[in-house]
């Protein structure tokens, strides 16, 4: 099995896990968890900063320096954002 | 290539990941959900850092290290910024435009990978995949932002268009094809993310903003399938497996949007909609009056109630409302009447959004019922009121074919004994339809400012 086609195999099982995981979720919850896997795709900060490592010239740079700040902007935005929304969940007391 | 102690911290990130969306799925643990999505995060971060290597596979030269830091610096700045000034009622352009930033990053990662493409067509393909949903994603998002920020209210439309998108559409995907296949050209790959960009534009600007939550949650799973691409091309399991966890749960969230306003997905991205409104004229002699009613006298009923059922809707947050409902509430309660909250799943402008809403005023989440719960109860219930809703209760679901919204579920506030709406004028919801609710016999209008009406039923709840 080549590394592609385990790749491949990752790819498929998780399109799977995210389904199974949230379909159980209540329709109150499903602006926070908008807001949450909005922010787990910030993961795309480390695609920038791989690409931005590897960068010569100054149109490579300042593309790479813009991934980085959208990056970095969705996946501190977005957990904060979803924390602050969370934390106002609350029971009776 | 990835050492051992790399893919383990990836693994563990993933774990993390899997671990966060589970616990966000119930309200007790939801918060603990995010941080332990965002530790994983972090580790995934960390665990990158041996991985960055400078051209040509040396050492990262200082330049560029300098531009990583700055940029993550900036990034967290304005996310910062962003997460906390935010007012709750503008959090869905929010995560639409933090959504955005992402899509954007990973077009702009396609790109600057595309240039070492060459030859490989599976990784020129997973490149052009995430160039063109990256860049549709961004430029989407960024007009949903406008839409929710109400500076691009009414939905666009000219003639032909759909045949634009679609030769559009077509054009993106063979110039995708091409490129893909002979895997090089940086300028062809430049001017595919442009079409891309004003894909996205042409693609949102005929949706109405009453369908906007949808677009925004089906941008969301489109910017983690480019996140998936891009780790596909570059060999990062952790961004695969995040990105997929995304674009697939996103999926999924986005057709149960669809279910909860009984419309397809393609009517909701293609249909633009409200163009059958024209039924007004002719339905209003049908329809017959309205009967208003004054604070004093709602507020009578209100306290001789036994079960009050309470429909909110966005035009309380934007009255900012949410907490004068709650004084409402508590007084009632301790009166001994049974209060609860009907909360329709489109309610606001995201699912959940009026949860976060109500949550932000303390209101306790046991008081929130759902649509399917609350329904049967509603013969029960001695008062409904409606505050600032207005299409999630309209009859007109059920009765007028003809109607843009015939055969949404709604909440059947019209079964309540007695429904007192409180609304600002007659004029009509988001959807831009005529409400049936408000012509019926039980129904009474309170006129005015949602707060300033509410205050006054406080008042008089408590001299009653």
């Amino acid at each position: 099995m080549t590394a592609e086609i385990l790749t491949f195999f990752i790819f498929v099982l998780a399109i799977f896990l995210g389904i199974e995981l949230i379909f159980k979720v209540p329709s109150m919850l499903h602006t926070p968890l908008m807001s949450g896997t909005n922010a787990i795709h910030g993961i795309i900060l480390l695609g920038g900063m791989l690409v931005l490592a590897d960068a010569e010239g100054v149109v490579a740079r300042i593309t790479g320096f813009v991934a980085v700040v959208f990056g970095a902007a969705n996946v501190f935005g977005g957990f904060m954002v979803t924390d602050r929304m969370l934390k106002m969940f609350k029971r009776k007391k | 290539m990835m050492s051992t102690p790399v893919a383990l911290a990836y693994l563990a990130a993933s774990v993390l990941f899997i671990v966060g969306i589970r616990l966000i799925s119930s309200p007790k643990s939801a918060r603990r959900g995010n941080l332990i999505a965002a530790a994983g995060m972090l580790a995934a971060f960390i665990a990158t850092l041996p991985l960055l290597h400078g051209p040509g596979g040396g050492a990262v030269p200082g330049m560029n290290w300098l531009l990583i830091a700055a940029g993550i610096g900036v990034g967290l700045g304005l996310g910062a910024y962003g997460a906390y000034s935010v007012k709750m009622t503008a959090m869905p352009q929010m995560v639409a435009l933090f959504n955005g930033l992402g899509g954007g990053a990973a077009a702009l990662v396609a790109a600057m990978e595309f240039r070492h493409a060459e030859g490989r067509v599976l990784f020129a393909t997973a490149m052009v995949f995430a160039g063109i949903i990256g860049a549709v994603s961004f430029s989407g998002s960024v007009i949903a932002f406008l839409k929710l920020e109400g500076k691009l209210e009414k939905p666009v439309t000219y003639p032909a268009q759909q045949i634009v998108n679609a030769a559009l559409l077509l054009c993106i995907g063979a110039l995708g094809a091409f490129l893909a296949l002979s895997s090089h050209g940086i300028g062809l790959f430049v001017v595919l993310g442009a079409l891309a960009l004003v894909l996205g534009v042409l693609m949102v600007l005929p949706i109405g903003g009453a369908d906007m939550p949808v677009v925004i949650s089906l941008l969301n799973s489109f910017t983690g399938l480019a996140v998936a691409a891009d780790g596909f091309a570059i060999s990062n399991v952790a961004m695969i497996i995040a990105g997929t966890l995304v674009g697939s749960s996103g999926t999924l969230l986005t057709l149960f949007m669809c279910k909860a306003m009984n419309r397809p997905v393609t009517n909701v991205l293609f249909g633009a909609f409200g163009k059958t409104v024209a039924n007004g004229e002719a339905t209003q002699c049908v329809l017959g009056t309205v009967k208003p009613i004054q604070a004093d006298e709602a507020g009578l009923v209100l306290s001789v109630a036994q079960q009050v059922v309470i429909v909110p809707g966005y035009g309380l947050a934007v009255a900012q409302a949410q907490h004068v409902i709650r004084e409402l509430a508590d007084e009632l309660v301790r009166r001994g009447v049974e209060v609860s909250y009907a909360i329709h799943p489109v309610a606001g402008r995201m699912p959940g959004h009026m949860n976060v809403l109500l949550a932000e005023a303390n209101v306790p989440y046991e008081q929130l019922v759902e649509m399917e719960a609350i329904n049967p109860q509603m013969e029960r219930a001695d008062v409904c009121l409606v505050i600032g809703a207005n299409d999630v209760v309209n009859p007109a679901a059920h009765e007028d074919p003809s109607s843009p919204i015939h055969g949404m579920p709604i909440i059947e506030a019209e079964k309540a004994r007695t429904v007192i709406v409180l609304k600002r004028s007659m004029g009509k919801g988001f959807a831009g339809i005529e409400n049936y609710l408000f012509y019926r016999d039980n129904c009474r209008m309170l006129f005015g400012d949602a707060k300033a009406s509410l205050q006054a039923l406080v008042a008089a709840v408590k001299a009653a």
